[in-house]
C-alpha cells in the first residue's frame, strides 16, 4: 500500500494511530492524582513533539544516511519562523501560505549553505555549517534587526498592513493563525471520570503534517535515492568509481533536510506567531543532533523518539519543585522526607539539565545505537526461545543485514 | 590504435620523476599486464588512467576521448571500471544493494533524484542484480552485511558490481594481493571466465607472475617510471633486461 | 607538533616559510587597511594586545582540545568544562581563605549603638595578619598551587572512568557522551555555586593599568593595558612554550608525538602508549583549569562559561587543523587578535556587526581555501 512494503504499512499506520491518539496517551494519569505531574497531554507541549519530530526526521535524512554532521541546522528552522512571521504579516493569518514560505526561504538558504559547506567532509563540514549557523544568528541580534527584530524577536503588531485580512479584529486585538478560518488555538476538552483530555486544533494540523513528512521520508529511505545516500556514507571512493557524483546526492540531502527544518521552525510561528534569533543558537543545533543520536541515528522512529524524550524531560522534569516533592513524599516520617526531598532536589526543577546530562551519558555508554536499539535488545530478550540461534558465529553465518528502519 | 593510448606521460612529485614519458597502447579485447618493481610508478600510472592524478605533460585517451580533467566518475561513466588493491564495497549495504548501485549509475548517469520511487519498482534492474549475483554464485548471500563477507567473497562482489556496468576496459589493481594461493587461484579462473565469455578489455598491475602469466597477452614492464619492454608474456620471462630491473637493485 | 615531526627536507621548509610569508603580508595587508580607515597605530597595537589576551585563552584550551585529539583521537567537548573547573578553583580558594570567624569587640559600637561584630579571616589568626591578607590579596595565583592536583585528578579519573572506553567507539558517540559530561559538570557547579557570575579579584598590586605607548614610543596615555592582562598573556605564553619544550626535549614527549604520528608502530615497539596518553590528558585538564584560573579576575566565572568558550576553541582547533598543536596556538592568536580588530568603532562603522561574525567568517575563507586548517594533516576526522 502506498508504494511500501507490507511491513511498512503497518508500522506506518502504528505511527498514524500513535500520532492521533496523543492527547489520550499521554494524560495516563487521573488530574487530581499525585502523578499528574507526568502528564503531558496539553496543547503546548504535543505541538512541541510534534514539531521537533519533523526537525528531527529532516535532520535524520542527512546525518542518518549520509553520515554528514551539520552543526548548523538550527538556523533553517529560524530562517522558517522568520519568514513565516513575516507571510502572516504581510498576507494573511492562514498558515498554508506561511508554510509554504517557509519551507522554500529555508530550501533556499540550505542550498546555499549547503554548496560550500559540502566542498568540506567530517569535522571540517561540521564546523563550517556551525559557522554559518552563528553567523546568521550573530546577524539576526545586530544588524538584520530591521527584518529580525534582533532581540525582542519578530512580533506581529496591530498595523500589520495584511493584504489578504485584517490588521485588527473587530475587537481591537492581533488576529490569530488559522487554517481556513480554524483557529489553531481553538481546543476542545473531554473529562471523563478523573481525566481531562484536551483535543487542539493546532496539534492536529502538527500532527497530520508530521505523518504526512514521516511517510515521505520513509519514501526516501527506502528509495534508490536513499540507498545511494547510505552508500555515500559507507563508501566515497567505491561511489565515485562507479561513476556517481556523491555531491548532488549530499546537497540533495541537505537541501530536503533543510526544508523539513524550515517546515518546524513555520510550524513553531504557527502554533505561536513570533520568531527569535535564539531558535538559531549553536545549542538549538546541538539539540537535534541529540535528540537523532539519543534515538538512534539512521533508524525512521529513532529522531521522532529522541525529540520527544528531550522535550518530555525540558518541560516535565523542570516543573517538578519542593512542594512537589514534598506532596509525594508527605507519607514518610517527616525527617526522612526532608532528606529523600533533598536527595530529589537536585535532579528535578532547574536542576533537570543535570538528570538530561546523565541520562545522555548512560544511554551512549550501555546503548550505542540509541533508544531504537534499546527496544530492539528488548525484543530480542523477549522473543529468546530455546531454538538454535544461526547467528552465534558472525564470522562464517553473518545474519541478515539489519533493515533500515523498524 | 587501441583502446586506451597513454603517449608522452610524465608526472613529478618535488624533485621524484614518477612517471616519465610513459607510452602504452591497449589493444582492444586483450588482456594487458603491466608489471614492475616497487616504485616503478605502476599506482601513479593507473591513478592518471583513472583521473585520480592530472599528468605534467602527455596525453590519455579511451576511445579517442582525452581522459585528462576528467573526474574518476566521469570516466568511468565512459566505460572504465576500476577494481582495488583492498576490495572498495559498501560494506554497509547488504550485498544485493551494493549490486544495485552500480546498475542504477550504468543506467541514470552521475545523479539521479529518485528519492520516491520504490527499488522493488525498478524490475529491469532488479533482474540484472539478481542475474549478476547468480553469475558469480553470491545469490544466496544476497541479503548479508557485504562488510562481512570473507576477502575472496568482497573480491567477487567488487568484480561483480564492476560487471555490472559492462566496462569496455576494465581496470584491475593487484587483484590477487594478499590472497592465498587457492583464493589466488579461484580470482584467476574468474578472471578468464571474464574474458573468455564478454568483449571486454583488461589492463593489470599486478605483482604475481603467475596471474600475470595465467592471464596476459601482453606485458608491459616498467621500471624507475618509464616503460622498459613490451612483449608477449613467454618473451618476457627470458629477457635479460626485465631480470636486471627486478634484480638489479632499483626496487 | 605533528609538522614539526614530519617536516624535513628542503621542499617542506619552503613551504613554511611561504607560509609565514602569506601570514606576514595578511598581517602587514591588515595594519594598512585599519590605518586607511583612520584608526591611529597605537590603537591598532593596543587592540593586537587586546586580542593576545583573549587569543591566549582560546589558544590555551585549543591546545588541550587537539593534544587530546593528536593523541587519543578523542573529541572531547567536556573540554571547556575543564577550564570552568579551573575558574571555580579560582573562586573557592577565594572564597576559603576569605572564611573568617566572628567576635564581639565590647570596646566598640556599630552604627545601631550595638557592639561591634570583628570579623577575622581565619587566615590571618593562624598565619599572622600581613601573611593572611597577602594570601587573601593573592588567592587567584596562589590557588594554581591547588589547581595543578585537582585538574591532573579531574583529567585521569575521566579518562579512566570514562573516556578510556570510548576511544573505539564513532566520533559522534565521543561528542556525544562528553557532552552529557560538560553538563553534568558545569550542572553540579550551578547546584553548589549558584548561577550568578561571583568576581574574583587579581592581587592589588596587579589592578590599574600598565602604560605600554610610552615603552613603544608613542604618547602617553594612548595603549593603556590592564597589568592582569599582560600577566595572563604571559602566562599562557610560559604554559605553551612549557607544554612544547616538554613534548620536544623529554623522552616521554617524544614518545607521545611519535605516537601522534603512527601509535601502531610506537605500540609494536613494546611502548605502553596508553599509559603516556592517559598522562597527556591530565596534562591537558591542568592547562585548561589553569586557563581558567588566571582567567577568573577577567571574566567573573559562571558556570555556563567553559560551553561558550568551547564552541570558539573549537572553531580555534579546526582552523589551525585537527591535531596540530602549532596550528592550535597559532589560530587562538589569530582569531582573538582579528576579533579586538573588528571590535573597533572605526571597523564597525564601515562593516556593521562584523565584530560578532568576524571568527566564523574567517574560519569559513580559511576551511575553504586550505581544506585542512593552517596545519592539520591529510586524512584526520574527514570521514
Amino acid at each position: 500500500m502506498l508504494g511500501l512494503s507490507r511491513k511498512d504499512t503497518s508500522f506506518l499506520l502504528i505511527v498514524i494511530f500513535l500520532t492521533l491518539a496523543t492527547p489520550l496517551l499521554l494524560q495516563p494519569f487521573p488530574e487530581d492524582s499525585a502523578l499528574a505531574q507526568f502528564n503531558a497531554g496539553y496543547p503546548d507541549l504535543m505541538q512541541r513533539f510534534a514539531i521537533f519530530g519533523i526537525f528531527a526526521i529532516g535532520f535524520n535524512i542527512l546525518f542518518g544516511l549520509t553520515g554528514y554532521l551539520s552543526f548548523g541546522h538550527a538556523a533553517f528552522l529560524g530562517v522558517g519562523s522568520y519568514s513565516a512571521v513575516w507571510m502572516f504579516k504581510l498576507l494573511t493569518m492562514n498558515v498554508i501560505p506561511a508554510l509554504i514560505l517557509a519551507v522554500i526561504v529555508s530550501g533556499l538558504f540550505a542550498l546555499l549553505i549547503g554548496y560550500v559547506s559540502l566542498r568540506r567532509s567530517g569535522i571540517y563540514f561540521s564546523i563550517l555549517t556551525l559557522a554559518f549557523a552563528q553567523m546568521m544568528f550573530a546577524l539576526a541580534y545586530s544588524v538584520l534587526t530591521p527584518i529580525t527584530g534582533g532581540e525582542t524577536g519578530l512580533q506581529l503588531s496591530l498595523n500589520d498592513p495584511r493584504i489578504l485580512g485584517v490588521s485588527q479584529t473587530p475587537e481591537g486585538n492581533i488576529p490569530v493563525p488559522h487554517l481556513f478560518g480554524l483557529e489553531m488555538r481553538d481546543s476542545v476538552q473531554w473529562a471523563v471520570g478523573g481525566w481531562e483530555f484536551t483535543f487542539n486544533a493546532g496539534y492536529y494540523f502538527c500532527a497530520v503534517i508530521a505523518i504526512l513528512v514521516f511517510y515521505l521520508s520513509m519514501r526516501i529511505f527506502r528509495s534508490p535515492f536513499g540507498m545511494m545516500l547510505r552508500a555515500v556514507k559507507t563508501n566515497q571512493t567505491r561511489m565515485n568509481y562507479t561513476g556517481l557524483n556523491p555531491r548532488p546526492y549530499t546537497l540533495a540531502a541537505f537541501v530536503i533536510s533543510g526544508m523539513y527544518a524550515g517546515l518546524a521552525g513555520g510550524l513553531m510561528a504557527a502554533m505561536d506567531p513570533l520568531a527569535g534569533a535564539e531558535r538559531m543558537q549553536w545549542t538549538a543545533s546541538g539539540e537535534v543532533v541529540l535528540m537523532t543520536i539519543l534515538g538512534g541515528a539512521g533508524t525512521l522512529m529513532g529522531p521522532v523518539l529522541g525529540a520527544g524524550f528531550i522535550k518530555y524531560f525540558e518541560n516535565i522534569f523542570s516543573k517538578i519543585n519542593d512542594n512537589v516533592l514534598h506532596a509525594w513524599f508527605a507519607f514518610l516520617p517527616d525527617g526522612l522526607e526532608d532528606v529523600v526531598v533533598a536527595i530529589i532536589h537536585p535532579f528535578v526543577g532547574k536542576g533537570w539539565h543535570l538528570t538530561l546530562g546523565i541520562l545522555f551519558m548512560l544511554v551512549v555508554i550501555f546503548l550505542p545505537g540509541g533508544l531504537v536499539e534499546g527496544y530492539r535488545r528488548l525484543t530480542r530478550a523477549f522473543r529468546r526461545t530455546p531454538r538454535p540461534d544461526p547467528r552465534r558465529d558472525p564470522e562464517h553465518h553473518p545474519g541478515p543485514v539489519p533493515h533500515v528502519g523498524e | 590504435m587501441g583502446i586506451l593510448e597513454i603517449k608522452g606521460v610524465s608526472k613529478r612529485f618535488g624533485g621524484l620523476k614518477a612517471l616519465d614519458d610513459v607510452n602504452i597502447s591497449i589493444a582492444e579485447n586483450s588482456v594487458h599486464a603491466i608489471i614492475g618493481p616497487n616504485g616503478a610508478g605502476k599506482s601513479t600510472l593507473l591513478n592518471v588512467l583513472v583521473g585520480k592524478l592530472v599528468p605534467d605533460a602527455g596525453s590519455v585517451t579511451f576511445e579517442n576521448q582525452s581522459l585528462l580533467g576528467r573526474k574518476p566518475y566521469e570516466i568511468n561513466q565512459l566505460g572504465v571500471a576500476r577494481v582495488f588493491q583492498t576490495p572498495e564495497i559498501f560494506g554497509d549495504l547488504s550485498v544485493f544493494e551494493n549490486m544495485l548501485v552500480p546498475l542504477f549509475a550504468h543506467r541514470d548517469g552521475t545523479f539521479r533524484m529518485h528519492a520516491y520511487e520504490t527499488i522493488a519498482a525498478e524490475r529491469d534492474i532488479v533482474a540484472a542484480a539478481e542475474a549478476m549475483l547468480d553469475e558469480v554464485n553470491m545469490l544466496e548471500k544476497r541479503d548479508m552485511h557485504a562488510a562481512s563477507l570473507s576477502r575472496g567473497d568482497k573480491r567477487r562482489l567488487e568484480m561483480a558490481m564492476c560487471l555490472s556496468q559492462e566496462p569496455k576496459l576494465l581496470l584491475l589493481d593487484e587483484p590477487t594481493a594478499g590472497m592465498a594461493r587457492a583464493d589466488t587461484n579461484n580470482t584467476i579462473d574468474l578472471l578468464k571466465q571474464i574474458r573468455d565469455k564478454r568483449d571486454i578489455t583488461m589492463a593489470i598491475i599486478e605483482h604475481d607472475m603467475h596471474v600475470v602469466f595465467s592471464l596476459a597477452e601482453r606485458v608491459t614492464v616498467m621500471a624507475q617510471g618509464t616503460p622498459l619492454v613490451e612483449d608477449a608474456p613467454e618473451r618476457i620471462k627470458g629477457n635479460p633486461k626485465v631480470q636486471e630491473a627486478y634484480l638489479g637493485g632499483h626496487g | 607538533m605533528a609538522s614539526m615531526a614530519d617536516m624535513g627536507g628542503g621542499a617542506a621548509i619552503g613551504r613554511r616559510l611561504i607560509n609565514v610569508g602569506i601570514g606576514l603580508a595578511v598581517f602587514v595587508g591588515v595594519w594598512m587597511l585599519l590605518r586607511l580607515i583612520g584608526v591611529s597605530s597605537s590603537g591598532i597595537v593596543l587592540q593586537v594586545l587586546n586580542g593576545l589576551e583573549k587569543g591566549s585563552a582560546y589558544a590555551l584550551i585549543a591546545l588541550g582540545l587537539t593534544l587530546i585529539f593528536g593523541t587519543l583521537g578523542v573529541v572531547n567537548f567536556a573540554h571547556g568544562a575543564l577550564f570552568m573547573l579551573g575558574a571555580f578553583v579560582a573562586v573557592t580558594f577565594n572564597g576559603l581563605v576569605g572564611l573568617s570567624y566572628e567576635e564581639v569587640d565590647p570596646t566598640r559600637t556599630d552604627f545601631l549603638g550595638n557592639p561591634a561584630v570583628i570579623q577575622t579571616p581565619y587566615v590571618e589568626a593562624w598565619f599572622g595578619e600581613a601573611a593572611g591578607q597577602w594570601m587573601i590579596d593573592w588567592s587567584v595565583p596562589l590557588s594554581i598551587l591547588i589547581a595543578v592536583p585537582f585538574m591532573a585528578l579531574v583529567g585521569l579519573v575521566m579518562e579512566r572512568g570514562l573516556i578510556k572506553y570510548f576511544y573505539k567507539r564513532p566520533h559522534a558517540d565521543q561528542i556525544l557522551v562528553t557532552f552529557g559530561l560538560a553538563i553534568v559538570l558545569q550542572e553540579i557547579v550551578k547546584a553548589i555555586y549558584g548561577a550568578n557570575p561571583i568576581p574574583t579579584p587579581a592581587p592589588d598590586a596587579f589592578q590599574g593599568s600598565f602604560d605600554f605607548g610610552v615603552w613603544l614610543g608613542f604618547d602617553a596615555n594612548t595603549i593603556l593595558y590592564p597589568y592582569w592582562r599582560l600577566v595572563y598573556f604571559l602566562f599562557a605564553a610560559v604554559i605553551i612554550a612549557g607544554v612544547f619544550a616538554f613534548l620536544r626535549y623529554t623522552t616521554f614527549g617524544m614518545v607521545v608525538r611519535a605516537g601522534m604520528a603512527d601509535r601502531e608502530t610506537v605500540g609494536l615497539l613494546g611502548i605502553n602508549i596508553d599509559r603516556r596518553f592517559t598522562i597527556m590528558f591530565a596534562i591537558a585538564a591542568v592547562v585548561a583549569g589553569l586557563a581558567g584560573v588566571m582567567y577568573a579576575p577577567i571574566l567573573s566565572p559562571n558556570y555556563h562559561m567553559g560551553m561558550d568558550f568551547l564552541v570558539l576553541s573549537f572553531v580555534v582547533v579546526v582552523v589551525g587543523g585537527m591535531g596540530s598543536l602549532a596550528g592550535a596556538v597559532a589560530a587562538g592568536l589569530i582569531l582573538g587578535i582579528l576579533q579586538s580588530f573588528a571590535s573597533m568603532t572605526e571597523v564597525l562603522e564601515l562593516v556593521p556587526g562584523i565584530n560578532q561574525i568576524i571568527i566564523y567568517l574567517v574560519a569559513i575563507i580559511i576551511l575553504l581555501t586550505r581544506p585542512r586548517g593552517l596545519m592539520g594533516r591529510k586524512g584526520v576526522m574527514e570521514e
